[in-house]
C-alpha cells in the first residue's frame, strides 16, 4: 500500500476549473473520503490520481515518488465505480479472477483459486461463486465488483460512489463491510461520495470539496464540531445545521457575527427563553421537527411520543455553548473559549 | 377522486404467487404507499389496479364500480412510471398539451386545463421554454404537470423517483407531498424505500411475499408494528430483537433477557417463546442498568453515534448522543425506555398485545 501526495493539482475542462490548486496528503493505510456536491471535482481528483486524466498543473506523488507522468498501469490503482461493470457472460468466480489472469500478471490457477476463495470469504459471497453475474442482486454485484478490485492487491483503492445505486439496507450493510475490509487489509482508500453519512461513518479523514477547491480537511468529528465555514457546516450533518440571522438574538454576540449556526440535535425544545416559531411539520419517525419563523426554516431533533400539529406555536432555544458564529462572508468566527474547546475535543 | 377497493385479489405467475388473496380498502383522496422489498407483490398490485395485469381471482372496485376486467384506458387512472420522461424537443406547453391532444379534447378545454395546472405548479414564466434549458426542479414540475392535466381519478406511480440521486429525491418528495395537499387526488405509490414512504404517505401498506402485513399511518407502522417483519423493515438503524429467557404470561410488567430484568408495558397476551423489540433510539447507555454488554463497534453520524453492544442475549444497537461515545471493548449498561418496548411471539412473529399497543387500531382495513 502507498501514501499519496497531491501538490497544487489543477485540471480545467474548457472554462471550468474542475480541480483548482488542490493540496492533499493521504497517509498509507488511511480511509480518506472526498465529500462534495456534484461538480465539486471529486471524480476528476480520483481520475487524476489513477492517471486517467493528465493535470494542467501540479503533481501527484505515490510514496514520495512523482508519478504525474506515469501510466495508469504503473500507478497500480484499483477503481470501483457506482455502476458495477461486471462481465455478464462470466461467473462470479471468473469475474473476480479476471484481473489475475491478465497477461501482464500471469498467475497460476492454484494461486488464482486461493486468492478468489479468500476474497469471496471476506465479502461473504462464497456460495455465489458458481453463479452468472447477471443472476445476482444489486448488492451482490457490487460486492463482486469490489472483490475484483481487492483481488489485485493494488497500491491504492479508488472508489467513486460505490454504494449510491444500492438501497438503504444494503448500503448500510456494505458500508460496515467496507470499513471492516479496509481495516483488515490496512489498505489506502480514496473514496468519493456526496453522502455525508458515508463520510462520517467511513472516513479516518474527510476532505470537503466545492467547485474544485478544498474547503476543509480533518477527522469527521473535528470537521463536524468545528467547521471553518458555513459551507462546510452545511455539507456535514443530517438534518442540516440551522443558520439564523444574528438579529434574532437580544444578547451580545461577537461583533462581526452575521449568522448563528446551531445543529438540530442541540436545539432545546420548549425553551421559554428561546425564539418563537410555528410548526411546519413534525415526523415522529425521523424525530424531526421543522418550524418556521419570518420565512426561515428551523430544524430540531426531538423525541416526542405524540405528533405536533402544523401551526402549533412553540419556542426553540439556541444554547450559547453550542452556537457557531459566522461573518457575512460565511467564515467561522472562533472565540478564544471555542478554540480551547475544539482542542480538547480533538485530544479526545 | 376515487375510493379503491381490492377484494380477495390473487395473482400467480406460474408457481410463484405474487399477490395472495389480498383485500384492501383505500380511502378517497389519500396518498397511499405500497412498501416492501422486491418480490413482495407491490408492483403487481399496482399493475392490477391500472389494468396492466389481470388477477386470477378477486375483484377491484373504483368508486363502487367493478373494473376488474376493464382495459387500462377504460379506468380513468393515470399511471406514472418515470417522472422524468419529457419530450426534449418540445417546449413546456407542448409537453403538457401532448396527453390531452391524444385524448382528443377541444382546444378550449385544453387551454383551460393548462392554465389551471400552470397556476398550481407556478410554471407560468417557463411555458415557452425548451425542456433542455430548464433546471432540474423545473423539469420535475413539468413532468408532474403532465400527469395532472389529465385529471384522472387516481394517480398510480411505480417507483417514479427510483433513478434520481439521493439529494434530488428528497426535494421531489417534498414537492409531491405539497402537490397532493392541493389536489387531494387518490394516489397509489410503489417504492422499496422507507424514507420515501414515510415522507409521502397518509397510509403505508407494508407487503411481504404477496401478503399485506400492515396498512397504517406512518406513525402506526413505526410505533405499533403488527409483526417482526414490519418492525425490522421500518426505521434505520433497524429495531433490535432480543430473545427472552423465560415465557411471558398476561399481566407481566417485567421480562428476563440475558439474565437481566427489563421493565415492559403490562402484557395482555402471553407466549412461551417471545422476542423483545426495541429501537436503537429508545435505548440509553446507563451504567446503573443490570442489562450489560461489551461495545464491539461504534459508527459516527455527526449528530449521534450508533454503538453496537454484544450482550448475553443478542447484539444490540444503541443511538448514543454525540458528546459521549464509549470505546470498543468497554463494558456498558443498556436502559431501554419501557413504554417503547414491544414483544413478539417468536414462532408466528406477531405482536403480543400489551397495555400500550392495545390502544392502537390499524388505519386501513385489509385481509
Amino acid at each position: 500500500m502507498a501514501s499519496l501526495t497531491l501538490s497544487a493539482l489543477g485540471k480545467r475542462f474548457g472554462a471550468v476549473r474542475a480541480v483548482d490548486n488542490l493540496d492533499l496528503q493521504i497517509a498509507d493505510g488511511e480511509f480518506f473520503v472526498l465529500l462534495g456536491p456534484s461538480g465539486a471535482g471529486k471524480t476528476t481528483t480520483l481520475r487524476l490520481i489513477a492517471g486517467l486524466e493528465t493535470p494542467d498543473a501540479g503533481q501527484v506523488a505515490m510514496d514520495g515518488v512523482d508519478v504525474t507522468a506515469a501510466h495508469p498501469a504503473q500507478r497500480d490503482c484499483a477503481f470501483v465505480f457506482q455502476q458495477y461493470s461486471l462481465y455478464p457472460h462470466l461467473t462470479v468466480y471468473d469475474n473476480i479472477a479476471f484481473p489475475l489472469r491478465s497477461p501482464l500478471r500471469r498467475t497460476d490457477e492454484a494461486a488464482v483459486k486461493r486468492k478468489v476463495d479468500e476474497i469471496a470469504a471476506l465479502l461473504h459471497i462464497e456460495d455465489k461463486l458458481g453463479r452468472k453475474s447477471t443472476a445476482l442482486s444489486g448488492g451482490e454485484m457490487q460486492r463482486v465488483a469490489i472483490g475484483r478490485a481487492l483481488v489485485r492487491e493494488p497500491r491504492v483503492f479508488l472508489m467513486d460512489e460505490p454504494l449510491s445505486s444500492l438501497d438503504a439496507r444494503l448500503r448500510e450493510e456494505l458500508r460496515v463491510e467496507l470499513r471492516r475490509i479496509q481495516r483488515r487489509l490496512g489498505a489506502t482508500f480514496v473514496y468519493v461520495t456526496h453522502d455525508q453519512v458515508e463520510a462520517t461513518t467511513l472516513a479516518d479523514r474527510v476532505a470537503t470539496l466545492e467547485a474544485g477547491r478544498l474547503l476543509q480537511v480533518g477527522a469527521p468529528q473535528r470537521v463536524y464540531t468545528d467547521p471553518d465555514s458555513m459551507r462546510v457546516a452545511q455539507r456535514l450533518g443530517s438534518p442540516a445545521i440551522n443558520l439564523v440571522p444574528s438579529a434574532w438574538f437580544d444578547e451580545r454576540l461577537p461583533r462581526t457575527a452575521h449568522w448563528v449556526g446551531m445543529r438540530p440535535e442541540d436545539v432545546v425544545f420548549n425553551d421559554p427563553a428561546g425564539v418563537r416559531c410555528r410548526v411546519l411539520e413534525h415526523s415522529l419517525v425521523k424525530h424531526l421537527l421543522v418550524a418556521e419563523r419570518e420565512g426561515g426554516e428551523l430544524r430540531a431533533t426531538v423525541m416526542l411520543d405524540h405528533p405536533l400539529a402544523a401551526g402549533t406555536e412553540i419556542s426553540l432555544g439556541f444554547p450559547a455553548r453550542q452556537r457557531l458564529y459566522f461573518d457575512s462572508e460565511g467564515r467561522r468566527l472562533r472565540s478564544a473559549a471555542g478554540a480551547r474547546e475544539a482542542l480538547t475535543s480533538e485530544a479526545v | 377522486m376515487a375510493r379503491i377497493r381490492l377484494q380477495n385479489l390473487h395473482k400467480a405467475f406460474g408457481d410463484f404467487t405474487a399477490v395472495r388473496d389480498t383485500s384492501l380498502d383505500l380511502e378517497d383522496g389519500r396518498f397511499v404507499v405500497l412498501l416492501g422489498p422486491s418480490g413482495c407483490g407491490k408492483t403487481t398490485t399496482l399493475r392490477m389496479i391500472a389494468g396492466l395485469e389481470y388477477p386470477n381471482s378477486g375483484r377491484i372496485e373504483l368508486d363502487g364500480v367493478d373494473v376488474t376486467w376493464r382495459r387500462p384506458r377504460e379506468r380513468d387512472v393515470a399511471m406514472v412510471f418515470q417522472l422524468f420522461a419529457l419530450y426534449g424537443h418540445m417546449n413546456v406547453r407542448e409537453n403538457l398539451e401532448f396527453p390531452l391532444k391524444n385524448e382528443r379534447l377541444t382546444r378550449a378545454e385544453i387551454k383551460r386545463r393548462i392554465e389551471a395546472v400552470t397556476g398550481i405548479l407556478r410554471i407560468e414564466p417557463i411555458l415557452n421554454a425548451r425542456i433542455g434549458t430548464l433546471s432540474g426542479g423545473d423539469r420535475q414540475r413539468v413532468a408532474l404537470g403532465r400527469a395532472i392535466v389529465r385529471q384522472p381519478k387516481a394517480f398510480l406511480m411505480d417507483e417514479p423517483l427510483g433513478t434520481l440521486d439521493a439529494e434530488f429525491r428528497e426535494l421531489m418528495c417534498v414537492e409531491l407531498r405539497r402537490l397532493h395537499e392541493r389536489l387531494r387526488t387518490t394516489t397509489v405509490f410503489v417504492t422499496h424505500d422507507q424514507n420515501e414512504a414515510m415522507a409521502l404517505a397518509d397510509h403505508v401498506v407494508v407487503m411481504h411475499k404477496g401478503d399485506v402485513l400492515q396498512a397504517d399511518t406512518p406513525d402506526g407502522v413505526y410505533n405499533f408494528p403488527q409483526n417482526m417483519f414490519v418492525a425490522g423493515f421500518i426505521g434505520r438503524p433497524a429495531m433490535n430483537f432480543v430473545p427472552l429467557d423465560t415465557a411471558v404470561a398476561p399481566g407481566h410488567v417485567e421480562v428476563q433477557v440475558g439474565a437481566a430484568a427489563i421493565t415492559v408495558p403490562r402484557t395482555i397476551d402471553g407466549s412461551a417463546h417471545a422476542m423483545l423489540g426495541v429501537r436503537p433510539e429508545h435505548i440509553r447507555l446507563d451504567d446503573t442498568s443490570s442489562w450489560r454488554g461489551r461495545v464491539v463497534q461504534t459508527e459516527y453520524f455527526g449528530a449521534h453515534w450508533v454503538v453496537t453492544v454484544e450482550t448475553l442475549a443478542a447484539a444490540v444497537k444503541v443511538v448514543a448522543p454525540k458528546q459521549s461515545c464509549p470505546v470498543p471493548g468497554a463494558t456498558v449498561g443498556l436502559r431501554p425506555r419501557a413504554e417503547r418496548i414491544v414483544l413478539f411471539d417468536k414462532a408466528t412473529e406477531r405482536l403480543l398485545a400489551s397495555e400500550t399497543t392495545r390502544q392502537h387500531r390499524e388505519a386501513l382495513r385489509h385481509g
